[in-house]
């Protein structure tokens, strides 16, 4: 049997993955905040990370540490409207004069940032309650 | 040979369970954000009961396989109850399974401590000093 301890490293380490792609698409939503583009379909949407469970060893591989942990299922691009702005001097201005924006809030995307931290932080905390106890496992032999 | 067989006592099968409930509050916490994820708390004292003398099957033979030693996956797995539902449908509550894994690292080093004095006393005895 294995120990479960190295399973809750695996586990840890998926959730790291998600959250730092998670960080990722918020760092992308940031950067790409004031842009402005020709037509609606060329606006910027904001990219949102959804998360999904590895439920399985088919979801994984047969035997592997990662059971229980979580994976990008998809990165959706949000719905909220694009912003329509009146801007003729642009020269993206299409010909009624108007450029149509990023749909990110930054606000938004920096309470995002914060919660995706927390759960970085939060994980790495696992993962070193786990390898402490591991190490303290080890430790028997010399009692 | 049967007392070393059985000098860690209860205790090796308790670090074991102890082991896989700190493995399923990981997994909780590591699905935080997942939508629809269902928190799940492994019932120490069903999987215990497991080992109680009158369910374990005998080795009767040299070729049997042992039984009693491993952790069945499924077995003592509950769904949790949240005390708020979310809209995402998910059940994890992280303050709670915070709490929840550093109660359980605490449980896992009460049970390494209780075989660390085993561990301890055999040597003791085998130095015979």
């Amino acid at each position: 049997m294995v120990m479960s301890i190295d399973n809750i490293f695996g586990i840890g380490g998926t959730a790291l993955h998600a959250q730092l792609i998670r960080m990722n698409t918020t760092a992308s939503n940031l950067a790409n905040a004031g842009t402005t583009a020709a037509t609606e379909d060329l606006a910027y949407r904001g990219k949102r990370a959804v998360f999904k469970a590895l439920m399985d060893d088919s979801m994984t591989h047969p035997g592997a540490q990662y059971v229980g942990g979580v994976k990008v299922d998809k990165i959706v691009d949000d719905t909220k409207p694009i912003p329509k702005i009146y801007d003729p001097n642009n020269p993206l201005a299409d010909k009624d004069g108007f450029v149509y924006q990023a749909n990110v809030n930054e606000v938004n995307e920096m309470v995002d940032l914060m919660a995706a931290s927390r759960s970085y932080q939060n994980n790495v905390e696992v993962v070193n309650t786990a390898r402490e106890l591991m190490m303290r496992t080890i430790d028997i032999i010399k009692a | 040979m049967d007392y070393m067989s059985n000098v860690l006592g209860v205790h090796e099968k308790a670090l074991r369970v102890r082991d896989k409930r700190m493995e399923v509050l990981a997994r909780n916490i590591a699905n935080d954000d997942t939508p629809h994820f269902k928190a799940r708390e492994l019932d120490f004292k069903a999987v215990m009961a497991k080992f109680e003398p009158s369910d374990l099957m005998a080795n009767t033979h040299g070729t049997h396989f042992g039984f009693a030693d491993e952790v069945p996956d499924d077995d003592g797995m509950r769904y949790r109850t949240p005390f708020n539902a979310s809209v995402d449908g998910n059940t994890v509550e992280l303050t709670v399974e915070q709490a929840r894994y550093g109660k359980a690292a605490a449980d896992y080093q009460a049970t390494l401590a209780f075989l660390q004095d085993r561990v301890g006393g055999v040597r003791k005895a085998l130095r015979g000093e």
